[in-house]
């Protein structure tokens, strides 16, 4: 157990770590940072990649946004392998569909609950 | 100044010269060390969250990282709302953008920055205004590994 925390922390420091130098070196914002770490993890799960690592450091590659990229990838993928072509659009968000809805449901409680200061 | 000319001017290139020598060095290697520290503790309260799923309810390793990434965005939520992942954000830069905090963070303050213009026009339609580009690039590139995966898998590749 303490491993697993050990390893969450390294993982997903070093996932931070690569979208820091993202920004200092290539000089862009942290929108594209972003960007490039989802489109990462989608590639990684296609190679099959991303899964091992989520096996090896939890909360450390779940929790960094290329587990996003990756997760829309595997229920693409998983519904695809039964419905074939047209599961890629039909599972797409199967996989996560809690942090995109906990995101609109959260983000519309906190519109309602707080204002904004300037 | 009349014409767009390709070359510039001495003046222009002093100029950029100059700007060149005032620019603000990012601090690399701070910005790794904290995004390191800030982004690694992220990932082990998350960790933490997963075992409290794993343990007191019935989710497996595998299913527990839906309810822990909800469980996180809602933190992000107060936290964003009290105005401390803000703050943190300035501080911790890629730590605390690039876990899934960072998204929610992006959605919610969208959210609460344009309250004033109500909630359909305002709340409504500028809340993905920061985040949408993730879901944008995730979602197709999602799209194209997926069909190029399905149909190598089709031709019996791989």
């Amino acid at each position: 157990m303490l491993a697993m925390f050990f390893w969450a922390f390294v993982v997903g420091g070093f996932i931070c770590v690569i979208g820091q130098l993202i920004m200092d070196l290539g000089k862009v914002t942290p929108g594209h940072a972003l960007s490039i770490l989802v489109v990462v993890g989608a590639i990684l799960d296609g190679l099959g990649l991303y899964e091992p690592l989520l096996d090896f450091a939890g909360a450390g590659a779940s929790v960094p946004i290329t587990s996003f990229g990756n997760s829309l990838t595997h229920g693409a993928l998983q519904e695809a392998e039964q419905h074939g072509l047209i599961g890629v659009i039909t599972g797409m968000f199967e996989v996560t569909s809690s942090g995109v809805s906990a995101a609109i449901i959260f983000a519309f409680i906190g519109a309602l609950l707080f204002r904004s200061r300037g | 100044m009349t014409k767009k000319s390709k070359t510039k001017t001495p003046e222009q290139k002093q100029y950029e010269q100059l700007g060149k020598k005032h620019e603000i060095k990012r601090p690399i290697l701070r910005n790794c060390i904290v995004s390191f520290l800030v982004g690694g503790t992220i990932c082990v309260i998350g960790q933490a969250i997963s075992f409290f799923y794993m343990y007191f309810f019935d989710f497996t390793e595998q299913t527990s990282g839906n309810p822990t990434v909800a469980t996180l965005i809602f933190i992000s939520m107060l936290l964003t709302g009290f105005g401390v992942y803000d703050r943190l954000g300035q501080f911790a830069g890629a730590g605390s953008a690039v876990p899934v905090t960072g998204f929610g963070n992006a959605v919610i303050s969208a959210a609460i920055e344009h309250k004033t213009e109500g909630f359909v026009q305002g709340v409504g339609g500028n809340m993905f205004k920061l985040a949408g580009t993730v879901l944008l690039f995730g979602v197709f590139s999602a799209f194209v590994v997926a069909i190029i995966h399905t149909v190598v898998g089709m031709l019996g590749g791989l």
